[in-house]
Formats: structure tokens, sequence, C-alpha cells
């Protein structure tokens, strides 16, 4: 076992010893700031409007608030300098029954787009950390 | 038999061919692989995550073929699973073990049923946490009877908590699995179950810890404790090293390197492990 572990430890060094955290840029700037971020919101207000899954539940929603909202959101989440001005995710979410498949269907559109705009892994990864834990807030409301 | 595997590879990889086809809304590479007693999870360990990429409301279903070629054996298997819900998961796999130094085959079917009652793999802070239960059969039980088995058949209990932790290690997820085994068998089962002395469950334990390298690409370990209840032979704990690889939602490959430790008298049993699956 403890060659097992060795040879693990090793191998990953190799391969991630180049994605040393000390020193990194915040969130904000990893995803290109401002005009990053603007890019992942429309890209995926892009998806979500051909996602036949869960583009339903935007029938009624005013795209232009949310759009704003969502940038609002994301920049404020990966610390930069915005203030989130809308309501809580169990205040916008209630009524729409937001199901676990809807909620992958949005993490995979977000991913897909974030993908396209060739944002590292670990800065995707980071995202997803802050954004994962909304789920209980979000679902079934 | 590399002829057979062959011949199942082709025929899944065009049966998986039409990527466009219907596949579960699940995050890619969050059904795992599927383990040699055919249930979700490692290549011998089994998971709390279900087979497929069946989320809230959907069905989904998976095939796979596995060849595991150590020292002095060679185990075959091929099985099946359903899953609904990310909740429930119904399993078959065909073991045949080759013993090809000593000449003959031990063959075992195994049923299997997953039931996910807590946690959320990607979401939630609890671990996703299943229980399942595998009902296996040996279809060879003269060798088993020889060597001190008490019965051809045996049912395996296991608790699994399974959980992938964002941005840990160079920026990369880690998924991180411990699984508690209630189990009567000897070998998993291609050794028979119980003996004359002790009809009694043992408690093992079970463990994993795989690197999402990206969403496609994944290394793991893996460690299974075993019992040691045969008088006539060792029987050691089993671990293994693996890289993934999640072509897309309907197509995976998994190889590996296992150390079985002793298996019915024969030391250091060590090789490749090979697996295939297709998911809809």
């Amino acid at each position: 076992m403890t060659q097992f572990i060795a040879t693990i430890t090793i191998l990953l060094s190799l391969l991630l010893g180049g994605c040393s955290q000390s020193n990194r840029p915040s969130l904000y700037q990893q995803l290109g700031g401002e005009a990053g971020i603007a890019a992942i919101t429309d890209g995926l207000l892009h998806e979500i409007e051909h996602d036949q899954r869960i583009v339903h539940h935007f029938a009624d929603t005013d795209i232009a608030r949310f759009r704003r909202l969502l940038a609002e959101q994301l920049c404020e989440l990966s610390g930069g300098p915005c203030v989130y001005s809308g309501g809580t995710m169990q205040q916008s979410h209630t009524g729409f029954n937001i199901s676990l498949a809807d909620y992958d269907a949005l993490v995979e559109g977000l991913i897909k787009v974030m993908q396209q705009q060739n944002i590292s892994i670990s800065a995707q990864n980071q995202l997803l950390a802050l954004l994962a834990p909304m789920y209980k807030d979000i679902s079934y409301r | 038999m590399i002829c057979t595997f062959t011949r199942r590879l082709i025929l899944l990889m065009v049966l998986c061919c039409p990527v466009t086809a219907l596949a579960g809304s699940k995050i890619i590479a969050t059904g795992g692989a599927t383990s040699i007693e055919g249930s979700a999870g490692g290549g011998i360990v089994p998971w709390a995550v279900t087979n497929g990429y069946a989320s809230s409301g959907e069905w989904a279903a998976t095939a796979f073929a596995t060849v595991v070629g150590v020292d002095d054996f060679t185990l075959n298997v091929q099985g099946a699973s359903v899953s609904y819900n990310n909740q429930w998961e119904w399993s078959f796999a065909r073991q045949g073990f080759k013993l090809d130094t000593l000449g003959g085959e031990l063959r075992q079917d195994i049923f299997g049923v997953k039931y996910h009652f807590a946690g959320e793999l990607l979401y939630t802070a609890l671990p996703q946490l299943s229980l399942g239960l595998q009902y296996k059969k040996n279809q060879d039980f003269a060798l088993p009877q020889a060597v001190g088995a008490r019965d051809d058949t045996g049912v395996d209990l296991y608790l699994a908590a399974t959980k992938v932790l964002f941005d840990q290690v160079g920026g990369r997820n880690l998924l991180l699995n411990a699984t508690l085994r209630a189990t009567k068998a000897h070998q998993t089962g291609l050794l028979g179950f119980g003996t004359a002395a002790d009809n009694n469950y043992q408690l093992v334990a079970e463990g994993s810890a795989v690197l999402l390298l990206n969403y496609n690409l994944a290394l793991g370990v893996e460690f299974k404790q075993k019992p040691n209840q045969l008088a006539f032979a060792n029987e050691q704990h089993w671990r293994d090293i693996f890289a993934a690889w999640f072509v897309n939602k309907h197509l995976s490959v998994v190889t590996g390197y296992a150390e079985l430790g002793s298996i019915a008298g024969f030391d250091r049993q060590q090789g490749y492990y090979v697996s295939l699956e297709g998911a809809w």
C-alpha cells in the first residue's frame, strides 16, 4: 500500500507541480473580470434558451433584469467589486419547483460555457464550489 | 478471451456511437464506473452513486465488460444495470473466474440493488449515502465446497458514502468514497460463503480516492478489506490504481493495475484491469 501511495503522490506532483495555489489572482480576475463575467452570463443565457429541459422555467422571466442580477451575483461571489441587489436564492426560486435534473442541466450549461471561454479548470472548480451549495436554497421550492 | 473482449468492445462502441442519443442530466463522470460486482463504483469498490446519468425523474441503463488478469487467474465480468431518479439502481453481473494455472473456471452471478437515501454527490455538504444489497450465486460449487465453503449463495449488504470535493489538489476536484460491507463471501464469493465453523457476517471496510483531472479524465486508488475465513489458504486485502476516461456520457474506459494478494494458495497475484462501459 505504501508503494501505491508513493506512486500516486509522485504522479500527482509531476502532473500538478505547476499548479501551485500561492499568490494566485482572485477568482474574479481568473474569470476575466467584468468582461469575462459578462461573457459567462451571456453564454449561460444562450445555453438556457436552447435547453428544452429548463427553458420553460424562464418563460415569465424579465431577461434583462435576470442578466443584470446574475452578473452581479457572479461578480460578488468571485470577489469582484459588485454588490448583488437581488433577492435571496430561496425567495427568487419559490414556486418554480426546480428539480435536481434542472439544477444538473444548468450546471452542465455553465460548464459548457466556461469550457468554451477557456477558463482554467481550477477557476471553473472554484466557481462550482461557490455555486454547488446553493442547491438546497434553490431546489424544490 | 481477448477476442471475445474485443468483439464486445466493438459491439459496445457501435452501440455507443450515436452521441446524440438520449442521455440523462447528471454531470459527466458522476455515475462512476462499474465495479466487478456490477454496482456503480470504482473497479473493486461499490460507491453511493447510481450507474449512468439518470437525474431526478429520469431512467438510465448501462452495460459493461471487464477483464482482470493476474498471474494465475483471469476474471471476466459482463453485466448491465438500470437506474431511476438518481435513487435506485438494479444491476446484474456474470463473473467467470478462470483458474489459468490450476485449470477450470468458477462462475458466479450477482444481482444487485442500491438505494440512495441521503445527501448529494456534488451539491450538499452531506456525502451521498446509499444502501446496497448484492445477492451472489455460485454456478460451480464443487471446488468452493471442497475447500470448506458452507453455501453456494450469499448476500452482501453495504453502506456507501461518496462525495466530490471541489478545488482540492492543484485546483482539481477530489472524489472520496468509504464503504462498509457485511459479507460471508470468500474471495468476493468466487470461493463460496461461510464455513462449517463460522456462518456469521464479517464486517469489512473499503475505500476509494479519485482525482478528477478534468471532466473526462480521472486517476484513482482503491482498497478493499477482505475476510480470511477459509482454512485451506490465505485470503488478503485487494487494492488497485486506475485511470478512467469518460469519453462522453455514453462511453467510458477504465484501465488499471490490481494487487489481489494471495488467492487459493497462489501468492502475490498482480495484473491488469480493463473495463469498458456503455451508458444510455
